[in-house]
């Protein structure tokens, strides 16, 4: 049995080691030291130049709104996507007959159907609300408000709604995959929890956060780890989707999409690398923060 | 007759539900409905739109074609190379999931399996990678693929702008996933069948390729789809590695991003109708064929 055991362990780890070397560590290794060097263009000498860029980022006011708008997306999209689900969770689950307790009716077509903008590409999702959001005849929601005479909303041309727009793009899409992920957290919950709560005389919202949401907390948790990553890491909607990449007037960018212009459109390796390891950072640390604060005592059923 | 009993009992049965409900149940339909339609109403506007000409699109958000231009559909298949971008998609990513499968299968096996020294040490390696952001690597990962082509014989076929290069890099950042996904699915199949094969002299890649791959092949089919849909959606990988100089290379997130970034004045709008419906419609069908297998493996990670 230990025949041949060594060359067999080695033989199938050595491949894929060597691609996550290749392509994965080695790269994460080298942003680190290239955000201390001033590596410019084609210039071939990058200097090594200690803190310089951090310094520098921090008097840069355009990567400063773009922090701003990671930091609201990261609360904004939580909130308002796990609300959202909960709430479409609960109802295709909890939310039907009256007697016991059930799924409504139709509640594998909604959850069928929540699903669908899943498994679009964001990009593609991008495209697609860049139309929608036109702000001439042709647009899906400002043409039917010019035909009534109505002054066309600046979706994406007005720098006080864009992120909105931008917020109000992500949540479409991501609502649906919680949907699904939190029917299945709240199918496992035993039909005889709500059957006591029923017998007790609470409603269906009292049932939601004396029964549902407790015994659910795990998979919330779940997903709101996810979706701060996620927002953390926004950037095809914001680079497709939004006027000038990021504007109008810088006022949707996001740090990945800083990121992008500031090495491939300015090739400021070293900068665009500083601004990396930030968002290396801001990443770690909402995950410690996130689990740190929702811990809490597992309920056990 | 018999019929007509049924309807009114049924109908019956409804009202009785109606009345226990109480307003709660229209409003909880209403929210649903509503959602339903803020879904569907944007990928059924693009739908229409692709039959319309330009003149139409721009005179009316909701008018109906006068004749269902299929033409548009023609157009962006050919001039707006949609097929191209499609097949290009079709081609990286059946290779990078196939070699993702195999090597994740492959290293997540013996990493549940297995003792041995430095075990635990790779296999956090691997899943550290789930908590890097790919921003940070984007700059380093451009110049690692670049000498990556610089290699003698094998460097063409691997550096920026290739097919090649975009399969090893979407191998590599799938890894943590998968390994992390297989590994925990490995250790809980048992060990019974695999030691009487060692016993009847089978050797180790034998017992892996047909006995413990056939056993975990519900975790393998989820991981699948999980990485098919997560490389064919992906959009920056590509953005990066594949550049302007080698369009004929480009997938097709990147392809139709393209067409409606560069569009500005003498751009096709219908064409872009018709490349957006043909980048959704597939993925739409094949959604709705196998919606639970693919809710099933997208959400597998998150319920682990």
């Amino acid at each position: 049995m230990t025949h041949g055991r060594t060359r067999f362990i080695i033989g199938f780890l050595a491949l894929p080691v060597l691609l996550y070397l290749i392509y994965v560590i080695s790269p994460y290794a080298q942003a680190f030291y290239i955000a201390m060097t001033n590596w410019r263009g084609v210039n071939a000498n990058p200097q090594f130049v200690g803190l310089e860029n951090f310094r520098r980022l921090l008097d840069d006011t355009v990567f400063w709104k773009a922090v701003s708008h990671n930091l609201l997306l990261l609360i904004l999209l939580p909130v308002g996507t796990i609300t959202i689900a909960l709430f479409f969770a609960y109802l295709l689950n909890v939310g039907g007959h009256g007697r016991g307790v059930g799924g409504i009716r139709g509640s594998k077509f909604y959850r069928v159907v929540f699903f669908f903008p899943q498994v679009l590409a964001v990009a593609i999702i991008a495209v697609l609300f860049q139309q929608v959001f036109r702000p001439d005849r042709g647009g899906m929601i400002n043409g039917p408000l010019m035909a009534l005479g109505i002054e066309p909303i600046g979706f994406l041309s007005n720098p006080d709604i864009a992120l909105w727009s931008v917020l109000a793009v992500l949540i479409w899409q991501a609502v649906g995959f919680y949907v699904v992920l939190f029917s299945a957290g709240m199918a496992s919950i035993p039909k005889e929890m709500y059957e006591a709560a029923q017998i007790d005389g609470a409603g269906r919202i009292p049932m939601f956060f004396r029964v549902t949401l407790p015994l659910l907390w795990d998979t919330v948790q779940v997903g709101w780890v996810y979706l701060g990553i996620a927002a953390l890491d926004v950037f095809a909607v914001v680079w497709v989707m939004t006027a000038e990449q990021g504007g109008p007037d810088h006022s949707t960018t996001v740090i990945a999409a800083e990121i992008y212009r500031n090495a491939f459109d300015y090739f400021k390796f070293g900068y665009a690398s500083a601004m990396g390891v930030v968002l290396f950072f801001f990443t770690i640390g909402f995950a410690a923060l996130a689990l740190k604060l929702s811990r809490r005592e597992r309920i056990e059923y | 007759m018999v019929s007509q009993t049924m309807t009114i009992s049924r109908a019956e049965v409804r009202q009785a539900r109606r009345v226990r409900l109480g307003p709660l149940s229209y409003l909880s339909h209403i929210a649903l409905v509503v959602w339903t339609i803020l879904v569907i109403v944007p990928l059924a506007w693009t739908f229409l739109a692709s039959f319309k000409s330009e003149d139409e699109i721009f005179s009316g958000a909701w008018t109906f074609p006068a004749v269902p231009r299929f033409d548009n559909w023609a157009r962006a298949w050919e001039q707006a190379h949609v097929g191209q971008y499609f097949l290009n998609s079709v081609i990286v990513v059946a290779c990078s999931t196939f070699g993702t499968m195999l090597l994740g299968s492959m290293a997540a096996y013996v990493l549940a399996r297995y003792r041995f020294r430095g075990n635990r040490a790779i296999y956090l390696l691997f899943v550290s990678g789930l908590a890097f952001p790919v921003y940070l690597a984007l700059t380093p990962l451009f110049f690692v693929v670049q000498n990556m082509g610089r290699l003698p014989v094998i460097g063409p076929f691997i550096g920026l702008n290739t097919h090649g290069g975009l399969i090893l890099v979407y191998i590599a950042y799938s890894l943590p996933f998968t390994v992390f996904f297989l590994a925990a699915f490995f250790r809980t199949l048992p060990t019974a069948v695999a030691e009487a094969a060692f016993v009847d002299g089978a050797s180790h890649t034998r017992v892996f390729f047909q006995i413990m791959l056939p056993m975990a092949k519900p975790g393998i089919v989820s991981v699948t789809i999980f990485n098919v849909l997560g490389q064919w959606n992906q959009y920056q990988l590509p953005l990066v590695l594949l550049s302007g100089e080698a369009r004929d290379k480009w997938v097709l997130t990147q392809g139709i991003a393209s067409i409606s970034t560069a569009a500005g004045y003498d751009a096709d709008w219908s064409a872009l109708f018709a490349a957006l419906s043909m980048a959704i419609l597939p993925m739409i069908i094949v959604y709705t064929v196998f919606q639970r297998q693919i809710q099933a493996g997208l959400t597998a990670g998150a319920l682990k």
